[in-house]
């Protein structure tokens, strides 16, 4: 029974330079800060860092494993809030989790929350879904 | 500094873009999402970025892109995108203000199939002063 207060389970997607790249390719955002570790550094990122749109993507993921697909999400938002720090060699974690806000009829809102390495990467984040 | 004409008005992309089922396995894949029928729910980011990038490096918008951070971004989808979809885009620079010596830019982009609007986007753009 979906109601006001559900919880979703939470979700951990793990994230590499490789998938940086794959989402740089596929989304078409070349952007050096996502793949180029000095010059993230020198424009001031403490390091490489993951496109907000890819963080947004697998959050996306978790909505619509949950929901039953991506044809079920009317409507998805969220606040980059801190980036999602990606050092070589290492795989850095995106853990997703989400409750019931609204139940009208077959609409479904839910409020997300991601965070990587305990830090919270993205806020103010909604999905409404038909379910 | 953006134009302060240009809020509030609509420009529209020069090009229509057309999806390709690579593009969307492509975006699926990286997401591990098996159902590549429809495009994942921000997969038209891919198309409206691009597009109001172009737009707004318009010298007469004179918005900086090269120092453009990503603040929030909302998608209204009014059925999924599919292989085969031709688009135009349309964006509307809705706000702007400046806050701290940063410009923030909220940019409205409509992806319409014809006459049917099919995704609208929001992206608050930070320009870093």
């Amino acid at each position: 029974m979906i109601q006001v207060g559900t919880n979703l389970e939470e979700q951990v997607f793990y994230i590499d330079r490789a998938m940086l790249k794959a989402y740089a390719d596929a989304s078409g955002d070349q952007n050096p800060i996502h793949q180029n570790e000095e010059f993230a550094v020198s424009v001031g990122l403490p390091n490489v860092i993951a496109h907000g749109m890819l963080t947004m993507a697998l959050v996306g993921k978790f909505v619509t494993d949950w929901a039953g697909g991506s044809a079920a999400v009317k409507e998805f938002s969220g606040r980059f809030v801190k980036p999602v720090i990606v050092p070589a060699n290492q795989r850095v974690d995106l853990t997703v989790s989400a409750v019931v806000t609204e139940v009208v009829g077959d609409r479904i809102t839910i409020d997300l929350k991601a965070t990587s390495a305990g830090v919270k990467v993205l806020g103010m984040s909604k999905a409404v879904v038909v379910k | 500094m953006l134009n302060p004409d240009s809020v509030g008005r609509t420009f529209a992309g020069a090009e229509s873009v057309t999806v390709s089922q690579s593009e969307i396995d492509a975006f699926c894949a990286v997401i591990s999402e098996g159902d590549t029928t429809v495009a994942p729910p921000t997969f038209s980011i891919r198309i409206t970025l691009e597009q109001s990038q172009e737009i707004l490096s318009n010298p007469e918008i004179g918005l900086d892109w090269s120092r453009v951070v990503h603040g929030d971004q909302r998608f209204e989808i009014k059925r999924p995108v599919v292989a085969g979809d031709t688009f135009k885009c349309s964006s509307t620079i809705e706000s702007y203000k400046v806050a701290a010596g940063n410009e923030i830019v909220t940019v409205r982009s409509d992806l319409h199939s014809i006459d049917e609007l099919v995704v609208s986007t929001w992206s608050t753009l930070v320009v870093r002063a």
